[in-house]
């Protein structure tokens, strides 16, 4: 503990730098980050699950979860129709009503970049992409940066990376920190996001420990899982990384956003994760820059429930678009 | 645009609310011989109900009902018939949950979200607890043999878990009761009597007489009572261990305390944080076992306040049925005087007065959650139990000195400790002179688990095996 260089509560640029200067420092640092108690982080997330979203706040909360569902197809079997059908539902979700706000993004592999971007144009509408061999991660650095590459030439806007999770679990922190760099390096102008798929890293000292690494080493998102893996998002692991988030602007001032993905399939739970975000990070990531749900069958809970706000009644599913 | 959480309101229609109530004596609602009193909505000061003040007269016919099941019905049934009683007394709390969280919300002023996440399944969950025990009493370790009639005095914090705590033993052991409720919060009770009737419960098992200090003072004082159960503040244990001394009755108390709570600098800070606010704002600090006095080391001390500033500034006050509320009314103006008295001389004697930015309703009465920085042992602030949620900050430097403050009080009933380091926990638990130690956690209640003080906060236990003891012959050797 002693040996910690530095507390997280007030961290300057240059000692990023010192603090990675060998596995040593930075294992330091991270194991000197204050523990999560997995009882007490369950508690306060089942807490605000208790939170009752009605009439204003519930209308308010569902066009901006409709804002910031990060639309995602991730399935050997995607074709240029399918992703086409997709980015066409991103930018106009219901048919049935023009007010109705665009989704944040679509995600998909490198290869249907193009095609995705090619149909979103000028929307508004980003495309992200994963690469570093989605989603377990295993290949040789080269083929990431690579993979990485290819979707930024074909336009994406956003690139959700992999963290190599063997790596993080065997303690070579500093492998995994300098993968990310040079990830962040090959985005250029992209946005990184940081996929740490917590289901498999287990534990939330885990969570908080890979958190501040994903930051320092330039992450602009840090995100749960591939939804590849079980558990996918959860609201405890939410949590752990919206604390980690919100400790950071405190210690930097820089903002980093988050998104939880895979498993958040019902308006009502996407409901529980923004007061979560307005509780615990703060009013400030309330906004699709700062926070996006990754998913596929939210989307149309969350336009059946607007819908019923908006009418008072409950239609069927199949005045819903499935694509 | 902001995400501002709208009204949303748990219904009052749920709960019918009578102009006026009589007293619980042998099964039925009768008149009482003395006069009556008005108890309020502390959130509104709205006059909710007219409520009998039960006299001595009173007092005397529900103990003499009380004893008549006792010797005719009671003491004879097996403890597996008395175990059917409570099994469906706890089904119906259940079943009508929802009506009695509300009614306990609008009496108390606490938020509905406690009423109906913790007062009333805890208190379900006494009555199966206790069902259990009921046939079992042979393992025991206390015999099998009940006391007779228990007088059974309850604080207004509580309302119906305290009656949970108090009736449930004392039946499982086949006792029978008068339980006076207190003067500000006796609805909930009155609901409770009327469960015993829905439950087919035998006349005179359980008589609730309403009233303020006569009505409790007659109670103890009655000759043929033969057990006196009081929770509530420790001036009146006292005068309660006074006034049957060399009487041959028995006496368990659970009284005050100022319990500490101790964070050490490898907490998990968050989850500490949590912890201190559910410690002293929970219940609007109206618990007796409340963490109000906070001990941190001094090396996380800035770090954990400025933590915990940010957490307090974010609960939400108001409206006790708002399922949003975290923090409702204080019960009285009688209380909020006393709060408002000491908070006063907290900052008249050099404490550093802190409490978030919050608009406070107009009517009833409230209170903003505070803290107080840089209290030391001298402090009245740190030695009075305040009984409101108002929280003093004490540092420590060596986990000696934080034991060596945590027990310097007349008190022991609660404390905490928060260090992720499992051997410290078990040392420091071991060191605490207080009944119960939470370890990593806060303000935890269970059915399984005794709870009970040392020192000026009483004696006796209530829940788990232990709870059993006050209720039976061989537990009182």
């Amino acid at each position: 503990m002693t040996a910690t260089p530095l507390r997280p509560d007030a961290l300057a640029s240059g000692d990023v730098a010192e603090i990675t200067r060998n596995d040593a420092s930075l294992r330091r640092f991270l194991h000197g980050l204050p523990g999560v108690d997995q009882v007490g982080a369950e508690a306060r997330a089942a807490g605000l699950g208790t939170r009752s979203i009605k009439t204003t706040a519930k209308a308010y909360a569902l066009d901006l979860a409709i804002r910031m569902v990060d639309l995602t197809t991730l399935e050997g079997a995607d074709t240029p129709g399918k992703v086409r059908a997709l980015a066409s539902k991103a930018m106009r979700p219901d048919p049935a009503d023009p007010d109705c706000p665009a989704a944040a993004a679509v995600c998909v592999y490198p290869d249907m970049v193009g095609i995705a971007k090619e149909t979103l144009g000028d929307s508004g509408v980003k495309v992200a992409a994963v690469a570093t061999a989605f989603p377990s991660g295993r290949a040789a650095m080269d083929i990431k940066l690579a993979d990485t590459k290819d979707a930024v030439e074909a336009g994406a806007d956003e690139i959700d990376m992999v963290i190599d999770r063997g790596a993080f679990l065997s303690g070579r922190y500093l492998q995994v920190f300098e993968e990310i760099a040079q990830v962040r390096d090959a985005c250029g102008s992209a946005h990184l996001k940081v996929i740490f798929e917590t289901g498999e890293l287990q534990t939330y000292d885990n969570v908080r420990r890979i958190s501040w690494l994903a930051m320092m080493a330039g992450a602009h998102f840090i995100k749960t899982s591939t939804g590849k893996v079980q558990p996918a998002a959860t609201l405890p692991v939410t949590l752990v990384m919206l604390e980690a988030v919100r400790d950071w602007r405190d210690a930097t001032g820089q903002m980093i956003g988050v998104k939880p993905a895979g498993g958040i399939r019902t308006a009502k739970d996407a409901i529980k994760y923004l007061v979560m975000v307005n509780e615990i990070a703060g009013p400030g990531w309330l906004d699709p820059d700062w926070f996006r749900f990754g998913a596929s069958t939210l989307l149309n809970d969350l336009l059946m429930q607007r819908t019923k706000m908006a009418t008072g009644r409950y239609s069927g599913p199949d005045y819903f678009t499935l694509d | 645009m902001t995400f501002e959480y709208a009204p949303a309101p748990e219904s009052r229609s749920i709960v019918d609310i009578k102009a006026s109530y009589g007293l619980f004596i042998n099964g039925e609602f009768v008149d009482g011989h003395g006069s009556s009193f008005k108890t309020i909505s502390p959130s509104t000061e709205e006059v909710l109900a007219e409520v009998a003040e039960a006299n001595e007269a009173d007092v005397d016919a529900a103990v003499k009902a009380a004893r008549r099941a006792y010797t005719r019905v009671w003491s004879k049934l097996p403890g597996s018939e008395r175990a059917k009683y409570l099994y469906r007394i706890a089904r119906i709390i259940q079943e009508r949950g929802r009506e009695l969280a509300v009614l306990e919300s609008i009496d108390n002023g606490k938020p509905i979200k406690e009423t109906r996440d913790v007062d009333v399944p805890i208190a379900a969950a006494h009555f199966f607890y206790y069902a259990g025990w009921a046939d079992k009493l042979e393992y025991s370790g206390y015999g099998q043999t009940p006391l007779g009639v228990a007088g059974q005095i309850i604080p207004w914090n509580f309302p119906l878990l305290m009656l949970a705590w108090k009736i449930a033993p004392a039946l499982a052991c086949g006792n029978t009761v008068v339980l006076k409720p207190a003067e500000t919060t006796p609805l909930t009770a009155l609901l409770f009597a009327e469960i015993c009737q829905q439950a087919d419960l035998p006349p005179g098992v359980v008589n609730i007489v309403t009233g303020a200090g006569d009505t409790g003072a007659a109670l103890v004082e009655h000759p043929d009572v033969d057990k006196v159960a009081f929770t509530g503040s420790t001036g009146v244990g006292k005068a309660i261990a006074r006034s049957v001394a060399g009487s041959g009755k028995l006496v368990t108390l659970e009284l005050g305390g100022k319990a500490a709570n101790i964070v050490f600098d490898d907490a998990p800070i968050d989850q500490a944080v949590e912890g201190i606010v559910t410690g002293i704002f929970f219940n609007q600090g109206h618990v007796c076992c409340a963490g109000s006095r906070l001990l941190v080391q001094e090396s996380v001390a800035e770090e954990v306040l400025e933590r915990l500033k940010r957490r307090v500034s974010s609960l939400r006050i108001g409206d006790p049925l708002d399922k949003n509320t975290d923090i409702g009314a204080i019960n009285s103006a009688a209380q909020l005087g006393r709060i408002k008295a000491l908070a006063d001389i907290g900052e008249a004697e050099g404490a550093g007065r802190w409490s978030p930015p919050c608009d406070l309703p107009t009517q009833g009465f409230w209170f903003p959650p505070t803290i107080f920085t840089g209290v030391s042992q001298a402090h009245r602030i740190a030695r009075e139990e305040i009984f409101g949620p108002v929280l003093s900050v004490l540092t420590f430097r060596t986990p000696s000195e934080a034991v060596e403050k945590a027990n310097n009080t007349p008190y022991g009933l609660s404390a905490g400790v928060w260090t992720d380091k499992g051997s410290r926990i078990l040392k420091i638990a071991n060191e605490l002179r207080a009944g119960v130690v939470w370890a990593n956690t806060f303000n935890k209640f269970d059915p399984t688990s005794p709870f009970g003080g040392y020192k000026e906060s009483g004696y006796g236990r209530e829940g788990g095996r232990h709870g059993l003891a006050g209720y039976l012959k061989g537990g009182n050797n």
